[in-house]
């Protein structure tokens, strides 16, 4: 099984060189640490900044300068400041090359819930439903059961809806599965995690790809 | 005319009970916070408050909620509040929840004379009952309207007597936004100088947009989550 750092790290091998990234809150934020080197990838921030540096030191910390996770941050050198509509704008237009971010659950349609559960949990959609709705490349990070050992990766979602037919990619603790139009297709699995863990921890519709291979760890 | 008020208490004099407000900032960074604690002297109530968060327990706008002065909040994430969270599950505070990039861009609509626009952000879910659907191009979107605000109330890092603001770092937000779509808007600002100090070239939200400033005093600038790293 992987860890979060390892899930973040198998998702930080989709990133190419020139993308303009936006990164969720949780395991997403991780994928920041494990860009390949030499690669020049710009993170996006949607509260307003273009070329997220990493975290400060004591020394240099300013609370006008925060990620959308609410985390002090810095910038690098080109990185820019706007404001709150200009930055939807650039998501909105498509400009922004990767989506990557958590889910509470995922269908095999490649619809995604991740903003509320009625009647227990209300936190809001943040910027979830925008870039659900304009981005053209999401990859969802989660675990692939939740916290009961149900499956997070349904025929039908049971929560409400973030956004319809969205998501292209999923990668879990046990596996990399690809959305197709016939449903979840497992194409990558997790050191000592077996086609049928992750049969038994899906409850989607799922295919094996005749190219199966073993998600690079090391 | 004099846009110059005294202080927070002078600037929020106007606002009274059952008033719509718009309130700038992300999370507790570029809060208008001055007038939020004017807010919670005046003791005024039954507002509605247009803003991405709600604050936390015991700053921001959870000073408002704590003193039951809000009636609804318009927001886009409440996650960072508990008292919030109660108030909405038990049915004493109403709620609407909006997608950010939408929420951001009523406000810009309000502040640019732009009654509705089409977003695909919500198609598909439950932000989308009862909002008119419509295909372009072959994508599907909803049309969303602008605000109705009697007040805005930003928070800008520098400013001059005639309105002209600029603001620091992630603290924009949606402040910009926000000070062209209140009737009224207030600015407080942690640096107020004369006419000609700031550079035409770099003003942030022209002065024609705010009709009342004042110099905000002890700012606290609470950091939700401090992340740092060693060098």
């Amino acid at each position: 099984m992987l860890t979060k750092e390892q899930i973040a790290k198998r998702i930080a091998q989709e990133l190419q060189d020139g993308y303009y990234v936006n990164l969720g809150i949780g395991i997403p934020t991780l994928v920041a640490n494990y860009v390949p080197a030499g690669m020049s990838v710009t993170l996006q921030s949607e509260n307003g900044l273009l070329g997220m540096g990493p975290f400060p030191t004591e020394q240099t910390i300013d609370a006008d300068l925060i990620n959308a996770g609410k985390q002090t941050v810095t910038t690098l050198p080109g990185s820019s400041f706007f404001d709150s509509a200009t930055s939807f704008a650039m998501i909105r237009s498509g400009r922004v090359d990767l989506t990557v971010l958590g889910a509470m659950e995922v269908n095999d349609k490649g619809d995604i819930a991740n903003w509320k559960i009625p009647g227990k949990m209300v936190k809001g959609m943040g910027g979830a439903m925008d870039l659900v709705a304009s981005a053209q490349n999401i990859i969802v990070a989660m675990q692939h059961t939740n916290r009961a050992g149900q499956s997070k990766l349904l025929s039908e979602l049971s929560l409400p809806v973030t956004g319809l037919g969205c998501v292209k990619k999923v990668v879990t603790n046990l596996c990399v599965m690809n959305i197709t139009p016939q449903g979840f297709e497992l194409v990558e699995l997790a050191q000592g995690v077996s086609v049928q863990d992750v049969k038994d921890a899906t409850q989607g519709r799922l295919r094996v790809s005749d190219n199966l291979t073993e998600i690079a760890t090391s | 005319m004099n846009k110059i008020c005294k202080n927070a208490d002078q600037a929020v004099s106007g606002i009274t009970n059952d008033m719509t407000l718009m309130l700038g900032g992300f999370g507790l960074c570029g809060i208008p916070e001055n007038c939020i604690a004017a807010l919670a002297r005046s003791k005024v109530s039954g507002l509605t408050c247009i803003s991405n968060n709600a604050g936390v327990d015991d700053f921001g706008i959870g000073l408002l909620l704590q003193n039951r002065q809000v009636k609804k909040m318009i927001s886009s994430y409440v996650g960072e509040n508990a008292e919030f969270e109660r108030q909405l599950l038990s049915g004493e505070l109403e709620v609407e929840l909006i997608p950010q990039g939408t929420l951001a861009e009523r406000c810009r609509a309000t502040g640019a004379g732009i009654p509705a626009f089409y977003t695909p952000a919500g198609y598909g879910t439950e932000v989308a009952d009862g909002k008119e659907v419509r295909e372009f191009d072959g994508k599907m979107y909803i049309m969303e309207r602008a605000f109705q605000s009697n007040y805005a109330i930003v928070k800008a890092w520098k400013g001059d007597t005639e309105g002209n603001l600029v603001f620091k770092g992630t603290a924009r937000n949606f402040n910009p936004m926000m000070a062209m779509a209140g009737k009224i808007t207030i600015a407080e600002v942690e640096e107020l100088v004369a006419p000609g100090v700031l550079d035409p070239n770099e003003i942030h939200t022209p002065g024609i947009f705010v009709n009342k400033i004042f110099l905000g005093i002890d700012y606290e600038k609470r950091i939700e989550q401090r992340t740092t790293q060693e060098l």
